[in-house]
């Protein structure tokens, strides 16, 4: 409260000087009292903002939170908008984000686990970013492996192992155009058998250790570094470490309900992961609704930051932005809530045990629920005893905005949590452009889809329209909850303007933190497709 | 419906062998129907079901009101001229007759030349159509004088969309306004005419008391046959300008002799509702302010270039009051909202997205530098009586310079940390 009453203090001395110079320039004979009191009432306000903004930038200095409401003599913009933090929220950093957009989708996933029997797995080379496209196969056909026995590895990087999900017998290793190998296919025993990692004690091991441990039992490649959005590289220590704890992509399986009765093995993974990096391990978390799940808010040794918004708020590279932006020369590490479950279990029970709860979603599919399998199961066993139509429908690992087409042939990309199938959308509407229907989701107001906001639509794969030059402005910086333009930083990654690239903060974003803006671009403009070489011309540059 | 989606795609021509004429099926058949692209990766699965066709349509719904007001007020004009039928609504057969006969042709060269330009360019660098000229070949219209010489038009198109669109690379590319780009042509190449009253009202050999009217087939046969069929009125061939008539416009007569000049000859209501001569589109503001509203809620246009054109415009006017040196600098402020075009320039012209500032905060900043600079056009320059449209083309060619300093800001405050 003292400090309102410094505020108006100001304010006053301030405006008595202003009425001053009013008072001899009054003579001039002018007219029109309503332009007098408008600029009289101009004078109070902006006197008042500038005296509150010195009270302000006295009370930063001196090392109050400003972002509290008691510093300040208006009842501050937070208070007034409702950004104040929800009462529930009790440690940790707020954040409310305005831009976005969640698009509400039929198909989501009920929370039951349907019980499923995959029997082939795949571990594919290029799933994982930055790796050669011919690794070194340690493993023939016909081998038997168990889980977490190593397949093959980079040259570049000969002690990163990539491992075996599951034991069984090596079916197949399918190779691509120029002989590189792009399928390595596990058929899977019945009983699972471990490979023995040596055992590790997290509280005693030194960095090193820990680091060595990681990369021979084959959890190194789940480890995604920030920038670039790639297999971290092992030579740098982390800044920090950031954990989305959830995913507001439409239809996103709900993270919660995966990381149920794996509470232990979720502080197993974080208690690991804060020995990585000389900085901290950051978890976001879910601040729309109802409190999430006891395994996040009650974590220990992390720094919570809890984030409220639409989507992409839960995407973790708008998190970073809002927690501790990637500056140049920076390199953060990001995980899956699922790749920490994946290292609880290395670290507590000495075992490769890659469960993965997969969501099957979409509205081109008859039963959508969770199913329980291994990391990289075949997609046709995933969808099995449901009548998909591999031609008329689109399969899509991951979700609608940002996932990746597979076939029914085609396995589970490692980590991936979300199997969508929408119908294909090889169809003339007559008119298509100009009918003010609403069965399409939309982010334009030219449509009156904006009055029925909790509307869920039926999807398919049409652009609704063909590509053009960019023309609409201020669409993408709507759909970016972040301090970037993202239109300018695709216009200059297409003349490749390296320092406007990383000055517009290419590094700060990977695929997933654009597909929203793509998915409203007016012009139908590929930026996931642009922003990718774009930090593939960034990677090389070095 | 499947019938005809197949007999349209019948007459599909090849591509390799008449490339303009597939451009222009193309353009034609995706107007018709959305096509049956699908989305393919890597990239988003689901698309928007907005498109660059619907966003540019509703720039023309939104000019629909103005079209059918200006077609009527030429009509208006022409017989106030003569000192017949001269409430707004008598006659209003003859007046909408004759407003449609001057306007048809107007938007006929507007589109063929238009058009034309874009489909050759669109053929010979091999893409499909883009759909600016949509919406420029609906707003040219609007902004010329109901008079003005077709050939002159067409000249003034071919410069636009020539010199002012494709030679920058097409739709998306241009630096300036194409619309008043033509406008601008006809501004500068033809300035006695443009900048007199003879244009400004239609179907007359002149302005001063006496001249005859100007009447063609259209009007004294279609026209004549067809009200005489209902007993409705008719054109009068020998009717001739009437006395005291002056056809200046309220700007002209403000740039004389202040506002006092200007209110002796129209009233607040006539400059209001737009029943003053002037470019055909411009002069009804009511109308022109629902198209803004309209643009405003479908997020069509920028409402932060608007508002802040607005603002920028009272604020010179408020001071130009402030001082008072001139006639027309002492009419006060809010007056100058019911003179000239600064409504229909800051619905239509200055959002335009390409030419605009691109950042939020550079609409504010471009929006504001627009009024602040047609106002100093309009009221202190005295060769030029209105000054939208040369306040919008130079602040488009600032809007890059804004947009750059908005970015380096961004950028050095992302490598100020380093």
């Amino acid at each position: 409260m003292k400090y309102r009453i410094i505020t108006v203090v100001l304010a006053i001395a301030m405006l008595l000087q202003s009425e001053a110079l009013l008072a001899q320039s009054s003579n001039s004979g002018m007219s029109g009292g309503i332009l007098w009191l408008f600029i009289i009432f101009m004078l109070i306000a902006i006197s008042l903002l500038i005296g509150d903004n010195m009270v302000r930038a006295q009370a930063k200095l001196g090392g109050i939170d400003v972002a509290r409401d008691d510093t300040s003599f208006f009842p501050g913009m937070n208070a007034l908008l409702g950004k104040s933090r929800p009462a529930h929220i009790k440690d940790g950093s707020y954040t409310l984000l305005t831009k976005g957009h969640d698009i509400k989708l039929e198909g989501e996933a009920d929370q039951v686990i349907r019980p499923i029997e995959v029997n082939t797995f795949g571990v594919c080379p290029t799933d994982y970013r930055g790796i050669a496209p011919i690794p070194k196969m340690v493993v023939e056909l016909g081998q038997e492996v168990s889980a977490g026995d190593p397949l093959f590895f980079n040259k570049k990087t000969p002690d990163i192992q990539y491992v075996a999900p599951v034991s069984g017998e090596i079916a197949e290793i399918k190779r691509g155009a120029k002989r590189a190998i792009v399928e390595v296919v596990i058929l899977a025993d019945k009983q699972q058998t471990y490979r023995v990692l040596p055992s590790i004690d997290i509280n005693t091991a030194d960095r090193n250790d820990i680091l060595n441990f990681l990369k021979g039992s084959g959890f190194w490649p789940s480890i995604n570094q920030r920038p670039f959005d790639v297999v971290a590289d092992p030579e740098i220590t982390p800044r920090d470490i950031f954990i989305s704890t959830f995913d507001t992509a439409p239809l996103a399986a709900d993270l919660n309900f995966i990381v149920d009765k794996k509470h232990t093995l979720f502080q197993a993974g974080l208690d690991a992961l804060s020995k990585l990096t000389d900085g901290d391990v950051h978890l976001g978390l879910d601040a729309r609704g109802n409190l999430p799940h006891a395994a996040f808010t009650n974590a220990k040794g992390v720094k919570k930051h809890w984030f409220k918004g639409k989507h992409p708020a839960g995407n973790v590279g708008i998190q970073i932005h809002h927690i501790s932006p990637i500056k140049p020369g920076d390199v953060v590490w990001t995980l899956t809530v699922e790749d920490v479950l994946l290292l609880g279990e290395l670290v507590a029970n000495h075992r490769f045990h890659a469960e993965q709860i997969v969501a099957i979603t979409g509205n081109g599919i008859e039963q959508r629920n969770y199913v329980r399998t291994m990391r990289g199961a075949k997609i046709s066993d995933l969808l099995k005893n449901q009548s998909v139509d591999a031609h008329e429908n689109r399969i899509i690992a991951g979700d609608v905005l940002s996932g990746r087409q597979v076939s029914m042939d085609g396995f589970l990309p490692n980590g991936e949590n979300q199997l969508t199938v929408i119908p294909e959308g090889r169809n003339y509407e007559m008119f298509g452009w100009l009918l003010p229907a609403i069965d399409r989701p939309t982010l334009s107001r030219t449509y009156p889809n904006f009055l029925f906001s909790d509307l869920a639509y039926e999807v398919d794969t049409n652009t609704h329209g063909e590509p053009r030059a960019f023309v609409q402005t201020g669409q993408y910086e709507a759909m970016m909850p972040a301090s970037i333009y993202p239109q300018h930083l695709m216009k200059a990654i297409m003349i490749q303007d390296f320092e406007k690239m990383e000055g517009l903060g290419l590094l700060e974003l990977s695929e997933e933190d654009v597909a929203l803006c793509e998915f409203t671009c007016t012009s139908k403009q590929p930026l996931q497709q642009i922003l990718r070489e774009g930090l593939d011309l960034m990677r090389e540059q070095g | 419906m499947n019938k005809l989606l197949k007999f349209v795609k019948g007459l599909e021509p090849n591509k390799e062998k008449s490339p303009f004429m597939h451009t222009l099926y193309d353009g034609f058949f995706t107007f018709l129907y959305s096509p049956d692209h699908v989305t393919h990766g890597p990239g988003v699965h689901i698309r928007d079901r907005m498109d660059l066709k619907r966003l540019m349509v509703h720039v023309v719904l939104a000019l629909g009101a103005c079209y059918l007001f200006g077609m009527y007020n030429a009509g208006h004009q022409h017989f106030t001229a003569l000192g017949m039928h001269t409430g707004f609504f008598d006659a209003a057969n003859l007046k909408l007759h004759f407003g449609i006969g001057k306007m048809i042709p107007i938007f006929l060269v507007t589109h063929i030349v238009g058009l034309g330009i874009e489909f050759y360019y669109a053929a010979r660098k091999g893409h499909a159509i883009e759909e600016g000229f949509l919406v420029s070949g609906a707003l040219i219209p609007l902004i010329m004088p109901p008079d003005i010489p077709l050939l002159w038009l067409a000249m003034a198109v071919a410069f636009a969309v020539i010199l002012g669109k494709e030679a920058f690379g097409g739709t998306g590319m241009n630096v300036w306004n194409i619309a008043l780009l033509a406008r601008v042509f006809i501004f500068f190449a033809y300035p006695t005419t443009i900048s007199g009253d003879e244009v400004w009202v239609a179907g007359l050999e002149g302005t001063a008391a006496g001249s005859a009217v100007e009447y063609s087939w259209w009007h004294t046969w279609l026209g004549n046959g067809v009200f005489d069929l209902f007993g409705w009125n008719l054109f009068d061939s020998t009717a001739v300008v009437a006395d005291g008539y002056t056809g200046a416009t309220p700007l002209g007569l403000a740039a004389k002799g202040g506002w006092e000049a200007v209110v002796n000859v129209y009233s607040e209501a006539q400059m209001w509702w737009g029943t003053i001569p002037g470019s055909i589109g411009e002069t009804c503001k009511p109308i022109i302010l629902l198209g803004a509203a309209f643009l405003m809620l479908t997020r069509v246009a920028s409402w932060r270039i608007m508002f802040s054109m607005f603002l920028g415009a009272i604020i010179t006017g408020m001071l130009f009051n402030a001082s008072g040196a001139t006639d027309f600098m002492a009419v006060p402020w809010q007056y100058h909202f019911y003179m000239g075009s600064f409504f229909f320039a800051m619905a239509f012209m200055a959002t335009d997205p390409v030419t605009a500032a691109s950042t939020a905060t550079g609409k504010w900043i471009y929006g504001f530098m627009i009024g602040v600079v047609g106002m100093i056009v309009r009221v202190l320059n005295p060769a030029y009586p209105e000054g939208w449209m040369l306040a919008i083309l130079f602040m488009n060619t600032f809007a890059p310079l804004i947009d750059h300093f908005i970015l380096q800001s961004n950028i050095s405050k992302r490598l100020k940390h380093a």
